[in-house]
């Protein structure tokens, strides 16, 4: 008999906040600059200097925290955090503890079984240390340096309630999160320059039983798919160590993306003492009635409410909802268009279709293209009115997205111009059917399919350009006067 | 009158007056030093002649030498807290109080000897050396900020800057018949001063007269961009005005304080001038506040634990002294365990255990609730009084090498701690002598920002108690 077993996960994310300067100072918080580049007496921890806060940063905090249901302490203030390492300039952390920012919100994910929220214990305010970088390997160099370009760099941390059953609903948490923390415009949350990292908690127990397991900790993983690898290696490893009879124990474990397995980093140690205290170098964060207003008011629509709206408001399938929302500069682009032009489907097929695929080509994100809503509009609009075919406007709107130009200006410079003139084509078509008088013979006859060759052979003529309605048409009467 | 023995205010007047010229002033207060620095072992590092000395063409002060206390960040010497882990060590920025006395006319005249990171009453816990007490060498001229008393007694600056975080200026100002002045907590910027407890850690000035501390409270006060702690508050003229009756005021003493166990000539001294209060017009009554043991005791709870986190930077992995050459454990072992003297070793283990887990709610956190009761105290008693009136030590100036327990010498605190405790401006001002001839100082403590009236109240009390207080040396 196997038993089946429950996991909980819980997560902790750091996300950097891309304000300008650092938390405490004026520096840049600039990533790839020379090591130490942007540091100052202050953010080095210098003996006398003092941390000001950035005001820029508590707001995207505040945004964070609303964007996702939080309530707010609104007498918040910093503490310290002692301990020591060498990249942490100060020997201690400016942090939060008992009081920070927001607490007790919610992610909403989708899962298979629909919508589910996860809940958020708390989102604080904190400081980055620096970087070691070690001199060859960790196990043979004998020395360190320190790069303290990202200390005191501002960031979030948010921390999930143990409500996440699998690691698919992991990887949706993470999913959501950074959705929503894109549409809010406060992080890039780039992984691999570190802009949003991720820690996990991981215990499983038999189902039915009510105390939790013992809760392994995993660390360093790198991207959204090595944290959903991670946790189902960890699940793996701890329901067959059950299964073993072994006892789990409670342990620090890092993520290795060559073996693709958590290797033990460290196991339990004596609790540590971080010292917490109050920040006595800054006054204490107020945060008022009007600020939270004002931020509420500010908010951009979120990743789901705007699904929804697109389903709802322009009758979009759910596929085409999920794929417009995902990026919210895609979606802005659409209600850009759609403002334009009143067909919200073709929108949505253009920019699923043509668009994804050069965008995908090129490697760059919605907003770097030189597609706008409005001559999208119009090119859609030059289609609509027959001045263009639709396999013409590929090309043009392909044109449009390398150089931006508005697609009237394409079609005039190139001569793209779609031949409706009847008189113009009727002389076309009857040098055509001159050179095939086995053909016009053939439909004379009865035999209405070699009209497809000769409607190829006007377009051929025309190099795309003759209207293919209208030349089936015209071939039709032409053939019949003959 | 040599130009060593001028104060401020004269020096001002006589180069106003065209009397002096800034390279003059500069020669004569340079020479007095190198007669008499090496007696007075006030300096740790200074200026040995005046090409050494920027001296500029504005300002108040211009061509004045100041002797700036050794844990305020200069660029111009190092900055090294007297300490065998900081030595040698020159900051990269210059703090505000250093910059807006320069901005003054200032000539930094050098760093003054200190207890270690400014913990101590007597300058015996520097990591380099002693200083001496002018008045007598034998006795040493308090602490910590005692290397800025010792030289401003000596007449090798008309003034210097101190830090104050249980009493540091104002204990050595008495014990060097000073004034000393400790500013409402934010009225002076700390950027640029190496913290010891944030907290409670003022700078102020010492002078040898209560309208030299006014001068130099015009200079430093104000709000400061670099500091989220300093009051954005307007800070009045503290000169104009500042003779004032005595009879305008109401000074309380706080039942029981002149009880305690006080030398007798301190006690003396402070009755008399209270007596003399009294008989220019003054009004004195009695008013009840905590034990004077109670601030004392959440003091030596929040100071070191403030402490213990603000010296965690001293690592040597990024300045100063570094150690060991083994792993990086052993670095920080070796760099601190060999840097740090005794004193701080002390006060760094108290407040790590005042805060480590299991203590914090039984020591830490009640410290802080106490500290907002003893506030709340003060704050009804400033209804009733516009000034408190205290020794400022329990005694005269300590014997050189005297054997000291630890913790009687924390209680010679007594008096001064409350004003860090409750951020109050406070100020010592000469009383008069023991009979050993060694300076007696008094203490008037007042409300947040009342520095214009406290400076008014401390000059009329100077002006009726009218001591010849002579450079000494
Ligand atoms: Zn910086």
């Amino acid at each position: 008999m196997t038993t089946n077993y429950e996991i909980i996960i819980g997560l902790e994310v750091h996300l950097q906040l891309n304000t300008e300067s650092k938390l405490f100072c004026g520096c840049s918080t600039k990533f790839g600059e020379e090591p130490n580049a942007n540091t100052c007496p202050v953010c080095l921890g210098m003996p006398g200097t003092l941390p000001v806060i950035n005001e820029r940063a508590v707001e995207y905090a505040l945004m964070a925290c609303r964007a996702t249901d939080c309530k707010i302490n609104q007498y918040n203030k910093f503490d310290r955090k002692n301990y020591y390492y060498p990249d942490l300039p100060k020997g201690y952390q400016i942090s939060q503890f008992d009081l920070p920012i927001g607490f007790d919100g919610a992610v909403t994910i989708e899962t298979e079984d629909g919508y589910k929220d996860i809940g958020l214990t708390r989102i604080h305010l904190e400081e980055d240390a620096g970087k070691l970088i070690h001199a060859g390997s960790v196990a043979d160099s004998d020395h360190s340096l320190v790069d303290f370009n990202r200390g005191g760099v501002p960031l979030i941390e948010i921390v999930s309630e143990p409500d996440l059953r699998t690691p698919a609903e992991a990887k949706a948490y993470l999913d959501a999160l950074k959705q929503i923390m894109l549409y809010l415009g406060i992080s890039d949350c780039n992984m691999e320059e570190g802009s949003l990292r991720c820690d996990a908690n991981v215990s499983i127990r038999p189902e039915g039983q009510e105390e939790f397991g013992v809760k392994v900790e995993v660390k360093n993983m790198n991207s959204f798919k090595a944290v959903e690898n991670a946790l189902s290696y960890e699940v793996e490893r701890q329901k067959k160590m059950l299964e073993n009879g072994d006892v789990i124990s409670q342990e620090t474990r890092s993520w290795d993306d060559t073996s693709n397995k958590t290797v033990l980093m460290r196991g339990k140690e004596e609790a540590d003492d971080y010292r917490y205290f109050p920040e006595p170098d800054l006054m204490p964060l107020e945060i008022s009635d009007q600020w939270i207003k004002e931020t509420d008011d500010n908010l951009p629509e979120l990743p789901l409410a705007k699904k929804e709206r697109f389903i709802e408001d322009y009758e979009l399938p759910e596929y085409d909802a999920e794929v417009l929302t995902d990026d919210f500069k895609l979606a802005n682009l659409f209600e850009e268009t759609v403002g334009n032009y009143s067909n919200p489907k073709e929108v949505s097929n253009w920019l699923m279709g043509e668009f994804l695929k050069l965008l995908n080509e090129e490697g760059i994100s919605p907003d770097e293209s030189n597609i706008t809503g409005n001559n999208l509009a119009s090119l859609l609009k030059l289609i609509d009115d027959g001045t263009i075919s639709s396999k013409i406007a590929k090309d043009v709107f392909e044109e449009m997205f390398n150089t931006g130009k508005e697609p009237e200006a394409i079609v005039e410079e190139k001569g793209l111009t779609q031949i409706s003139d009847e008189d113009k084509l009727v002389e076309i078509i009857n040098n055509i059917l001159d050179e095939n008088q086995d053909v016009v013979e053939e439909i004379q006859s009865g035999n209405e399919r070699p009209v497809g060759f000769l409607v190829g052979q006007v377009m051929k003529e025309t190099r795309g350009k003759a209207n293919p309605q209208l030349a089936n048409k015209l071939i039709r009467e032409e053939v019949a006067k003959r | 009158m040599e130009i060593y023995e001028m104060n401020l205010r004269q020096l001002i007047e006589a180069r106003e007056k065209g009397e002096l010229t800034s390279e003059e002033i500069i020669d004569g207060f340079i020479d007095r030093m190198n007669n008499v620095e090496a007696d007075v072992k006030g300096f740790v590092s200074r200026l040995e002649n005046s090409s050494g000395a920027e001296i500029k063409e504005i300002g108040d002060l211009r061509g004045i030498p100041i002797a700036v206390k050794d844990n305020m960040a200069t660029l111009d010497f190092p900055t090294s807290c007297s300490s065998k882990l900081l030595e040698g060590y020159t900051t990269p920025y210059e703090g505000t109080a250093v910059k807006k006395l320069k901005e003054a006319g200032a000539v930094i005249a050098g760093k003054t000897n200190m207890d270690e990171f400014a913990m101590g009453s007597s300058t015996e816990n520097s990591g380099f050396m002693t200083s001496r007490n002018p008045w007598n060498l034998d006795h040493l001229p308090g602490g910590s900020s005692g290397g800025s008393a010792a030289v401003v007694a000596a007449g090798e600056v008309p003034a210097a800057l101190g830090s104050d975080t249980g009493g540091s200026i104002r204990q050595p100002a008495a014990f060097s018949g000073l004034v000393g002045l400790k500013p409402t907590y934010g009225s002076v910027s700390r950027y640029g001063l190496v913290a010891f407890a944030s907290s409670l850690d003022q700078i102020g000035p010492l002078t040898r007269n209560v309208k030299d501390a006014a001068l130099m409270l015009n200079i430093l006060a104000g709000k400061d961009q670099m500091d989220s702690t300093s009051a954005d508050v307007e800070h009045p003229d503290y000169l104009a005005e500042i003779e004032q009756d005595i009879s305008g005021f109401r000074f309380g003493v706080p039942k029981g304080y002149l009880e305690l166990e006080l030398h007798p000539d301190v006690k003396a001294r402070v009755e008399e001038a209270i007596e003399r209060i009294k008989e220019n017009g003054g009004e004195v009554v009695e008013v009840e506040l905590p034990p004077a043991d109670q601030a004392l005791a959440i003091y030596y709870i929040i100071a070191p634990a403030e402490a213990s986190s603000n010296l965690a930077r001293f690592d040597g992995v990024r300045y100063g002294q570094r150690l060991g050459d083994g792993d990086i454990e052993e670095m920080y072992q070796k760099t601190r365990n060999e840097g740090f003297g005794s004193e701080v070793k002390r006060r760094i283990m108290l407040g790590t255990y005042a805060l480590s887990a299991g203590y914090q709610d039984e020591l830490y956190k009640k410290a802080l609730k106490v500290r907002t009761l003893i506030r709340d105290q003060y704050k009804a008693v400033f209804e009733e009084v516009d000034f408190i009136i205290t020794p400022t030590c329990p005694t005269p100036a300590f014997k050189m090498g005297e054997e000291r327990d630890p913790l009687e010498t924390y209680l010679t605190d007594i008096f001064t701690v409350p004003a860090n405790i409750t951020g109050s401006p406070a100020i010592s001002l000469p009383a008069g002598f023991s009979e050993d001839g060694l300076p007696v100082g008094v203490q008037l403590i007042g409300s947040a920002f009342s520095e214009k009236r406290l400076l008014q109240a401390a000059n009329s009390l100077e002006n009726i108690l009218d001591i010849d207080n002579p450079v000494q040396l």
